[in-house]
């Protein structure tokens, strides 16, 4: 038990708060946890009323917070970058190589008797040998993500983004270019930027038809930058030979939802951060930002509105 | 007889002089004394263009997905000079037997050759050719796959996103094992050893530790990566990676002896040979808790009969032999195995020989 300058109301459970629920506990609170799960808008900070100095997300995505309302109202914002890099880098490689080389596929035919024996050309991937990797945000984890993938033998990086990040790229010499290059010339396009409005829909039919047949799409960074239904028929109708997301719209998926019958799609339930290491360094940080905000005092990991 | 063993031991060592007798014995322009060779299963373009326009042999195949039966390989063997074979067939004294003393090399479509048998082939003269180096980087790269997939519990994860086992978003849910700052222990440190710990390395792997025969300071160093005794391999690493050949000396070597003295968080991952692992003690380990989980490419016998009970296992990852399976790197592999055999053929140093 540690020493603790605040009186806590929790919802104790592994299951999400219901709307009614938070909206009648944030009442007259100084701080707010929060998880990804939680849409913090106009009505929640309402419900709060005054008193809430403090909002600590348990995520390093912030697109569940009106951010705008947040600010006008002069509460600070905690959240948890950089501790998460290490385990969300290392899934969305991870996920890019269980697509390419099927392994959710092959898994399949050795429990329902498709292995009859060694075969040359059964169960060919697509190997990162002398490939083309596009990183769409090349941030902490874009960056983490490259520096994993290099020792494969990857022979080029792209990188796009809002603007050039020469400091950050020159370790990957990676060149900075539009989307619709990045979509021509990549063999693996990898998202790990935020969501936020200007990238909301942007890997849409467009982009999917600008990629390569051969090509491989990984998204682990918010479901909404991607366009679902053009990502479904990009795949159905062979524009790019498979996908792998850790992150989709909505979160579950509906057990009904076409894409999970697709063989060449691998969905994960958005596990990029699920280590034990990572989860129990999350909640520390989550809690320190909260402590310090109640104080008025700087955050470890503040995020600037 | 005799003298054709007599000329057998000759050619290895009197190469130059074998290649004119060889050219003597060649095809004339008719090919009508081509040496036959047989391929004993339908292989990958790029191979087979360099065979049947070598103008160097006649060629027998098994023209098939499906391995050759083992009767049908003894008929077709008799009185060829080279044989193509795959992993799936057993190079033994019936087989060699069976080709008679016409046969001059084997060339395997593969890295491992524990399906040949050494012995026989060196005691008739017989030249190996194999297939390492072009399939590393595809080998490496599939190994890290099925090391990520088990410590991230990805297959488990993909089933319940199906399943309707995925809710929202809870801390604590499908939480796996990271790279970051542990110990990976490499049984085996060769080729593919090697460059699975270049691999490891930017996840934040904090040490390398390996076992072998002995020291390998070639691929240790510069990782660097330190030769340890199996024991406190077993003991110290988080992750343990087999990638040693099959032989005697390595035939179940990672058995309860190895499993009672790993971590219980530790991930054990195998894609060299199936026979390196005592699959009956694999099992215990995993479903008492001795280590967190398991994934194999290799298993005793392939295919596993699909009622096995390591297949119950929410912890075990079974992947069917797919380690080298790009279509790059079969195309590699089935190229240098025919260049391996047509070399063979002409008494010429092959790109890559098992010394015997």
């Amino acid at each position: 038990m540690y020493p603790c300058s605040c009186s806590i109301q929790q919802w104790d459970s592994d299951e999400p708060i219901p709307r009614s629920e938070l909206l009648a506990g944030v009442a007259g609170k100084h701080g707010l946890l929060c998880l990804l799960s939680d849409r913090i808008d106009k009505e929640v900070l309402d419900a709060a009323g005054s008193n809430l100095k403090v909002i600590s997300t348990l995520s390093v995505g912030v697109d569940h917070l009106a951010l705008e309302e947040i600010k006008k109202r002069g509460i600070r914002v905690g959240y948890t970058p950089d501790i998460l890099t290490d385990a969300t880098a290392e899934l969305s490689v991870a996920l890019l190589l269980a697509t390419c080389r099927r392994l959710p596929e092959a898994v399949e035919e050795v429990k329902n008797g498709g292995w009859t024996t060694w075969k040359p050309l059964w169960m060919c991937g697509y190997g990162l040998s002398g490939s083309t990797v596009g990183i769409i945000g090349l941030g902490r984890i874009g960056q983490a993500v490259a520096r994993r993938l290099k020792p494969f033998g990857v022979k080029k990086f792209l990188y796009t983004g809002s603007h050039p990040k020469p400091e950050s790229a020159v370790e990957f010499q990676a060149d900075f270019v539009p989307l619709a290059k990045l979509a021509e010339e990549s063999d693996f396009v990898v998202v790990t930027c935020s969501l936020t409005p200007d990238t909301k829909g942007m890997c849409n039919k467009d982009f999917f038809s600008q990629m390569k047949k051969t090509s491989v799409f990984i998204n682990t960074s918010r479901g909404a930058v991607v366009n679902q239904e053009d990502l479904y028929q990009a795949l159905v109708s062979g524009q790019i030979v498979a996908a792998g997301l850790d992150v989709t719209t909505p979160e579950p998926l509906p057990t009904d939802n076409p894409f999970l019958s697709l063989k060449n799609c691998v969905i994960l339930p958005h596990i990029g951060s699920a280590t034990y290491a990572t989860r129990s360094a999350m909640s520390v940080l989550s809690a320190n930002n909260l402590l310090a905000g109640l104080k008025g005092e700087s955050m470890p990991s503040e995020f600037q509105l | 007889m005799r003298t054709l063993s007599h000329l057998r031991r000759l050619k290895t060592t009197l190469v130059p002089e074998f290649h004119s007798w060889c050219k003597l014995q060649a095809p004339n322009a008719a090919g009508k004394q081509l040496p036959r060779i047989y391929v004993t299963r339908r292989i990958p373009p790029d191979g087979m263009k360099i065979l049947s326009q070598s103008g160097l042999c006649s060629i027998e195949q098994w023209d098939s997905d499906e391995p050759v039966p083992r009767s049908e390989l003894l008929a077709k063997v008799a009185g060829i000079r080279g044989l193509y074979c795959l992993l799936t067939e057993k190079i033994d004294a019936e087989v060699l037997d069976a080709a008679g003393p016409s046969l001059q090399v084997v060339s395997t479509m593969s890295v491992g050759y524990d399906h040949v048998s050494l012995e026989e082939l060196k005691k008739r003269g017989i030249r190996l050719g194999y297939t390492p180096d072009v399939l590393t980087e595809a080998v490496a790269e599939l190994t890290v796959a099925l090391l990520l997939a088990t410590s991230r519990r990805l297959l488990e994860a993909v089933h319940e996103a199906k399943n309707g086992g995925w809710g929202t978003w809870k801390p604590l849910w499908m939480c796996g094992y990271g790279l970051t700052d542990s110990t990976v222990g490499i049984l085996g440190l060769g080729r593919i050893g090697a460059a699975v710990t270049a691999r490891l390395k930017p996840f934040g792997v904090k040490r390398f530790l390996y076992a072998d025969t002995g020291p390998r300071p070639d691929m240790a160093t510069k990782i660097p990566a330190e030769f340890v005794p199996l024991e406190e391999l077993a003991r110290h690493s988080d992750f343990i990676v087999v990638c040693c050949a099959l032989t005697p000396e390595t035939q179940g070597i990672c058995g309860n002896g190895l499993f009672s003295l790993m971590k219980d968080t530790a991930i054990f991952i195998n894609t060299s040979r199936g026979g390196v692992v005592n699959q009956e003690d694999l099992y215990q380990a995993l479903v008492n808790g001795q280590i967190a989980a398991a994934g194999l490419d290799v298993t005793e016998p392939e295919p596993l009969p699909t009622d096995h009970p390591l297949f119950k296992l929410k912890n075990c990852v079974i992947l069917p032999h797919i380690a080298s399976a790009t279509v790059a790197t079969r195309n590699a592999m089935a190229a240098l195995a025919a260049s391996n055999l047509l070399a063979g053929l002409q008494g010429k140093a092959m790109g890559k020989e098992v010394p015997l």
